[in-house]
């Protein structure tokens, strides 16, 4: 359910590109045709599923305070939080290029439709976005984090997908001259955002389930009110 | 100007208007447009961004003779996560608060395309000087369409730049608001910042018609 929960709320309502702007350079520049958003998106994805996880295992078995403490005693108060930009870029800089090499080897078709994009890729905001977002969200599980880089490829994908298929048939508009092309990119990307707000009570619904303890808590609090009623009513007597 | 040619100083003026980085070469608008609902945080951004990005030029350019081609994205990087940590962590020292409020956008800065984009295009093939003014003129670019966005929303959407009441004050009901202003909330949400950018896009395109692209 946990897990089911934060999917969805890394697709639609913390969406890379319409809640927090993440990836949009690429987002804008690559969106031209739905072929090629297509390539970028399913590589993005695959990075993001291979990348998240990696550096919640960095983040926390090496730079939180006291990460380091499973090499002994003496490690525990160290902190190297401060390093973590460096560690993670570097990690997806690394991964990308490891990624592309292990692709080219075994499936050169994949290859061929994704290679062009990963050294993009690793410049991508979305993707960094995605590994410091885990970390000041404090995702718990490595599982959670898996499960929140996929989600948020998924969202960013789905948002390149949407917004090239509207640039393919807004060819055939009149667009005023000024706007053509960029402007009115952001322009419908701003409305796009606006009806993805609208995603932000999906999951609020069902938020808060009274726990047993909670109920127990309540019904003493009802029994010493009437208590305190009945009291009063002795005392008026 | 003494000190610049015109050549030079051409760097630094085009990156203001005709070659605008964010209206006109689409970098860096991530981060452009997450922290721009209040004044004093697009004004900070522009900074960092000013400060990773001038030091950034000159330590590639003096660079580029050494760093075989192969791994440059990976040695650009590094370059730019050193500056963009000490910046982080000078925030955090002096101004606490604000780097609460920009959060993981500070981080973001070494992705921010602008970054990488004049590593590549400007530094690596030019001198250290001219690659110093380089940076400058394109961070006053950036930082120029991000004061105007975040001028707007704030004034707008809450009514207030940089926490002085402008408009006097809502709950109190004095200045405007007495005659029956109200704020615009919507203007803070993080949409309103696309459609900002694309007003301020379709107004520079309509003076300079030689920057319409066709559709």
């Amino acid at each position: 359910m946990e897990y089911l929960e934060l999917f969805f709320k890394s697709i639609f309502i913390d969406n890379m590109v319409f809640a927090t702007f993440l990836g949009m350079c690429s987002y804008l520049a690559v969106s031209k045709k739905v072929s090629t958003a297509v390539g970028l998106g399913a590589a993005v994805i695959f990075v993001m599923l291979i990348t998240v996880p990696l550096n919640w295992l960095l983040d926390h078995y090496l730079l939180q305070p006291g990460a380091l403490s499973w090499l002994g005693e003496e490690y525990a108060n160290y902190d190297l939080s401060f390093l973590s930009f460096i560690m993670f870029i570097a990690t997806i800089a690394t991964m990308v290029q490891l990624v592309e090499i292990v692709v080219e080897k075994f499936s050169p078709s994949l290859y061929n439709s994704l290679g062009i994009f990963l050294p993009l890729i690793a410049v991508n905001c979305a993707i960094l976005g995605g590994s410091l977002f885990m970390q000041s969200r404090e995702i718990p599980t490595l599982g959670l984090a898996t499960v929140y880089g996929v989600g948020s490829g998924i969202g960013w994908f789905l948002a390149i997908l949407a917004i090239a298929a509207i640039r393919e048939k807004i060819r055939y508009s009149n667009v005023p001259p000024a706007l053509r092309g960029l402007g009115i990119t952001f322009i419908i990307t701003g409305l796009m955002a606006i009806g993805f707000m609208s995603f932000g009570g999906m999951l609020t619904g069902g938020d808060k389930e009274e726990t047993k303890e909670d109920k127990t808590a309540q019904v003493e609090v009802l029994k010493n009110n009437t208590e305190v009623f009945a009291n009063n009513i002795k005392v008026n007597k | 100007m003494g000190l610049l040619s015109k050549k030079d100083a051409k760097l630094i003026t085009d990156p203001l208007a005709d070659n605008n980085p964010i209206t006109i070469q689409v970098l860096g608008i991530c981060s452009a447009l997450a922290i721009t609902a209040e004044l004093k945080a697009s004004i900070v951004m522009a900074l960092s961004v000013m400060a990773v990005l001038a030091i950034g030029n000159v330590v590639i350019s003096l660079m580029r003779n050494i760093i075989p081609s192969k791994i440059r994205i990976i040695v650009q990087l590094v370059v730019v996560a050193a500056l963009v940590i000490i910046v982080d962590q000078v925030l955090k020292a002096y101004a606490y608060e604000l780097s609460k409020t920009l959060s993981v956008f500070v981080g973001l800065i070494i992705t921010n395309c602008i970054i990488m984009g004049r590593f590549e295009a400007f530094a690596l093939a030019n001198g250290p000087w001219r690659s110093f003014l380089d940076g400058i003129g394109n961070s006053a670019g950036y930082g120029l369409i991000l004061i105007i966005v975040g001028f707007f929303r704030e004034l707008l959407g809450s009514g207030t730049l940089l926490g002085y009441k402008v408009f006097g004050d809502p709950i109190e009901q004095t200045g405007l608001y007495a005659y029956g202003y109200e704020n615009n909330g919507f203007m803070l949400l993080s949409p309103m910042a696309l459609i900002v950018v694309g007003i301020i896009i379709w107004v520079q395109r309509s003076r300079n018609e030689s920057l319409i692209e066709e559709n």
